[in-house]
């Protein structure tokens, strides 16, 4: 029995995986008590999203590659927010003593 | 593209199982130090995925600075907000794990039902390969010129930002000592009874 290995990549596949790594970056961001595992489950959806980006660039756009530099612009905003984000999770848990989401309510209803 | 193509679907299969788990780890994991060094495993796989995309330069990008800025600041806020504490046990908890992860389902399948039924128009123009660099230097500084340059005044504006969010202010003193009652007070073991505002 010969074992066939398909001879190219599909785009399909890169799409299905950035969607598997989206699909789990919302659910940790929904189920994540500690906050900075919040911004790590942000961190992978916009994984997801460059992904996608660089795989549309290399299937359907190969001589403009503009998702590659949409990617790029993405990691710049990504790495702003982490920054960003940090500081605030710092300031917060100065403020309140802890990292529990469920205990950020002071804005809630 | 140099490498042979079945080579290159190992790489993919194996590639992308490594980003798959370790993002499972990323979320299930208990201990959240495993969790931020896995996400520096899900980077670096991100970027060998970049590499069989025909796009050295974006994986450079990603391995400096996600493995290397983002991923540390993510270390470094672990290790200064580092308090074991157990969380409160909230009502209906597994109901809403249950739900979440059908509304996460949902979107799974509806991601998977759009990528496999559009049709895509390939295949398309072939990629230029390595010239993809010198390309994106091109679409930088003549088309896309206006978002580079707005991308360093938000790295500007997100650097004063995070240094006045994260600075600490003393904006009260402790009656009984008369010490500073900022924030290191938490570190301390006895927190102030009466603050004073000094300014």
């Amino acid at each position: 029995m010969s074992l066939e290995l398909p001879t190219t990549v599909p785009l399909q596949a890169y799409l299905a995986l950035a969607a598997i790594l989206f699909c789990t970056g919302v659910w940790g961001l929904i189920n994540s008590r500690n906050a900075v595992r919040v911004l790590m489950s942000i961190e992978l959806m916009l994984n997801a999203v460059n992904i996608n980006l660089m795989a549309f660039s290399n299937y359907l756009d190969g001589q403009l590659i503009r998702g590659q530099v949409f990617a790029i612009f993405v990691i710049t905003v990504a790495a702003a927010e982490a920054a960003v984000g940090l500081a605030i999770l710092l300031s917060l848990y100065r403020n309140r003593e802890t990292v529990d989401m469920e205990r950020f309510n002071l804005l809630r209803w | 593209m140099t490498i042979a193509s079945s080579t290159q679907f190992v790489c993919f299969v194996f590639l992308s199982a490594a980003v798959a788990i370790g993002a499972l780890g990323v979320v299930l994991l208990p201990n959240i130090v495993y969790s931020a060094f896995l996400l520096g495993g899900v980077f670096l796989s991100v970027a060998g995925l970049y590499l069989l995309l025909n796009a050295s330069f974006v994986a450079a990008a990603q391995v400096l600075v996600y493995v290397g800025a983002v991923n540390v600041l993510i270390l470094f806020a672990i290790m200064l907000v580092n308090k074991q504490e157990t969380m409160a046990e909230i009502p209906g908890l597994r109901l809403r794990r249950l739900l979440s992860g059908g509304v996460c389902a949902g979107l799974f399948a509806l991601l998977l039902r759009v990528a496999f039924t559009t049709p895509w128009a390939l295949p398309g123009p072939v990629p230029i390969g390595e010239e993809a660099t010198i390309r994106i230097g091109e679409h930088l500084f003549s088309d896309y010129l206006l978002p580079f340059e707005l991308a360093s005044v938000l790295l500007l504006m997100a650097m004063i930002g995070a240094i006045v969010l994260a600075r600490r202010d003393v904006f009260s003193s402790d009656v009984a000592t008369g010490e500073p009652a900022d924030q290191g007070l938490i570190e301390k073991s006895r927190t102030p009874l009466l603050l004073e505002k000094t300014n």
